[in-house]
């Protein structure tokens, strides 16, 4: 660690995985439903549990990629943080703010909740991601504009570099799309037009500039790859990204009410976003291969190579698979569209920001790495809980033809929930692997309980 | 990649590609406003009771379980068809009213919101004018 100022990454990083404790904990929770539709009912509702289950997901990974910026943008800047107090401040602030979320969403029925929280003022509660009441909205907002001026003038005194500049624009774009999350009109196809612009222009569009430059941030770091050459398969990842995604929100607009215009122009640019993140997977092995030193931490680069693959196949081919628009029409709102989503926000972003993790965080405590058995036991969970979530999508997948088929397609078509009871071995052995992923996730939690001997920083 | 190819090349790429797109993607939202008022039935709007039923809808996180023109939860039945497929409002409102308090052993099941009558009749009222959105034929068929 060069810079004392980046230090204050490490509650981020520690709040981060905490949450994600709680996110797989709720995500099992909903799995049983799934099998055991009284699992808890009425006290947590399904869709209370999977409130927790997303919002603990995005609330993490924005706690993630602060942490990151925060241990990233000096190192890049070459300069101590603007104002580390501040950085402080915010992560309780934001801390607290979700965590009382959350006991709100478990404690009172969210209609008494959105009553509570001001929500007849401006109601922006209820669509799904955006649940949060306004004030964790609006705690949201301040939090992260307070935040973007702190890494901002970091920046505005120091070096600019690429990996920084695209971070700041993509962190930059995250706030500003997540504004539209306070318009909310009456008319539901408006209403769900806008609503993308918030989801998707984040996860396949500004997140994936974060993303991006903490890859290749970490990259930098653990191959002694030129920055120049770094810089330049970054800007080249991040064009391909925007050039297709953009546009590539049309792959929403195809059912919703919006002209059928949409099914053309979203089906061409949405089947070219895998693109990206192919260059992203040959960009992490290209560097790996061409790495100029050994670095200690053989941890942080698997994570690097894994979110490079993970990514491709999560966003990159299983979104694919639904995207096209007469594809689509068959599998649009079924379990094809959950068994992507969970490979897609695995390997897309869960895996970037446990890759920083595991980069920063031994230097963090004073280690250029961890040590061999700690690191081999964070890559026994690296591979527990890939795997696991591999198997999640398959068996998503296979639920979701057999929904379709049944459903949809067959000559007599059966009711939703007459469909759901005929794939429910499907749901259990999902159900498993979840089991399996959360043991993964305690090995990985546990390795860093595992003493670092080895070698101090550099 | 080649020499000719320079990280400021690639930056000023990233820079005239995306402003470009994003203005394309600007100028279709603009088309896209001017030609929805034929397909959204925004005339229904009118009815207090869809504005109503809307906020309802909104405010009980419906989405959290079921979907609405297919985005939302998986776990119950899409709604946007559901007045077609159960016949009427007046058996949506019913179903809605005949939920368990305590649920149905080892069934998934829609809690008890206990709605007034003119709740009901908002919900209704609301889930009946997405019906009426022009979806492009979409669900394929009233299973949703």
């Amino acid at each position: 660690m060069q810079y004392k100022s980046q230090a204050v990454a490490k509650p981020y990083f520690i709040a981060a995985i905490a949450l994600f404790v709680a996110q797989i904990l709720f995500g099992l929770i909903m799995g049983l439903q799934y099998v055991m539709g009284d699992f808890l009912f009425p006290h947590i509702p399904f869709n209370v549990a999977r409130m927790v289950h997303t919002n603990a997901l995005i609330v993490w990974l924005l706690m993630g990629f602060m942490g990151a910026a925060y241990y990233l943008i000096p190192e890049e800047a070459e300069t101590e943080l603007h104002s580390p107090g501040l950085a402080i401040a915010l992560f309780w602030i934001f801390l607290v703010a979700a965590g009382l979320t959350v006991v709100g969403y478990l404690t009172v029925p969210y209609a008494t909740l959105a009553k509570m929280t001001g929500n007849d003022l401006l109601p922006t509660m209820g669509r799904e991601f955006l649940e949060q009441p306004l004030l964790t909205k609006l705690g949201i907002v301040v939090v992260a504009l307070a935040f973007l001026f702190n890494i901002t003038m970091t920046v505005l005194k120091g070096r600019k570099t690429a990996i920084n500049t695209v971070l700041l624009i993509g962190l930059w774009g995250l706030a500003i799309m997540f504004l539209f999350s306070f318009y909310n009109p009456h008319n539901v196809v408006r209403d769900k037009f806008y609503w993308w612009w918030v989801v998707h222009l984040w996860v396949e569009g500004v997140w994936e500039l974060i993303l991006g430059a903490i890859l290749a941030f970490v990259l930098i770091k653990v191959t002694g790859v030129d920055r120049e050459v770094i810089e330049k398969w970054l800007y080249v990842i991040i064009t391909l990204t925007l050039v297709t995604g953009i546009l590539g929100t049309g792959h929403h607009y195809y059912w919703i009410g919006t002209p059928e215009s949409w099914q053309l122009i979203g089906s061409v640019f949405s089947a070219l976003e895998p693109i990206p993140f192919f260059a992203m997977t040959l960009f992490a092995f290209n560097m790996v291969n061409r790495r100029r030193r050994e670095h200690p931490n053989k941890a942080a680069t698997l994570w690097a190579l894994g979110t490079g693959v993970m990514a491709f196949l999560g966003a990159g081919v299983w979104g694919f698979l639904h995207t096209l628009a007469p594809v689509n029409y068959y599998t649009h709102g079924t379990q094809i569209t959950a068994a992507h989503g969970h490979m897609a926000f695995y390997g897309a972003y869960v895996m970037a920001v446990i890759t920083m993790i595991s980069y920063a965080m031994p230097l963090m405590r004073g280690r250029a790495a961890n040590s061999n058995k700690a690191q081999v036991v964070e890559m026994w969970s690296f591979w527990l809980m890939t795997i696991a979530i591999v198997f999640i999508t398959l068996f998503l997948t296979a639920a979701g033809i057999l929904q379709v088929w049944l459903q949809r397609v067959s000559d007599s078509p059966l009711p939703f929930m007459v469909a759901q009871d005929q794939i429910s071995l499907f749901y259990w052995m999902r159900e498993w692997s979840g089991v399996v992923f959360l043991i993964g996730l305690l090995v990985y939690i546990w390795s860093f309980f595992i003493p670092g001997e080895e070698k101090a920083a550099a | 990649m080649s020499e000719a190819f320079t990280t400021s090349t690639a930056r000023n790429i990233f820079y005239g590609g995306t402003m470009f797109f994003l203005l394309v993607f600007l100028a279709l939202t603009y088309q896209t406003e001017q030609v929805i008022p034929k397909r959204d039935k925004r005339e229904m709007l009118a009815d207090p009771n869809v504005v109503a039923g809307k906020k309802l809808w909104e405010v009980n996180n419906c989405i959290g379980c079921h979907s609405l023109l297919g985005e939302g939860a998986y776990f119950a039945p899409e709604l946007g068809n559901v007045v077609a497929r159960l016949g009427s409002q007046e058996a949506v409102m019913a179903f809605i009213q005949s939920r368990p308090k305590e649920g149905v052993p080892g069934r998934r099941s829609m809690p008890q919101f206990n709605f007034t009558d003119q709740q009901l009749k908002e919900i209704a009222a609301f889930l009946n004018y997405v019906g009426q959105i022009d979806t492009a034929k979409w669900p394929p068929n009233i299973q949703g």
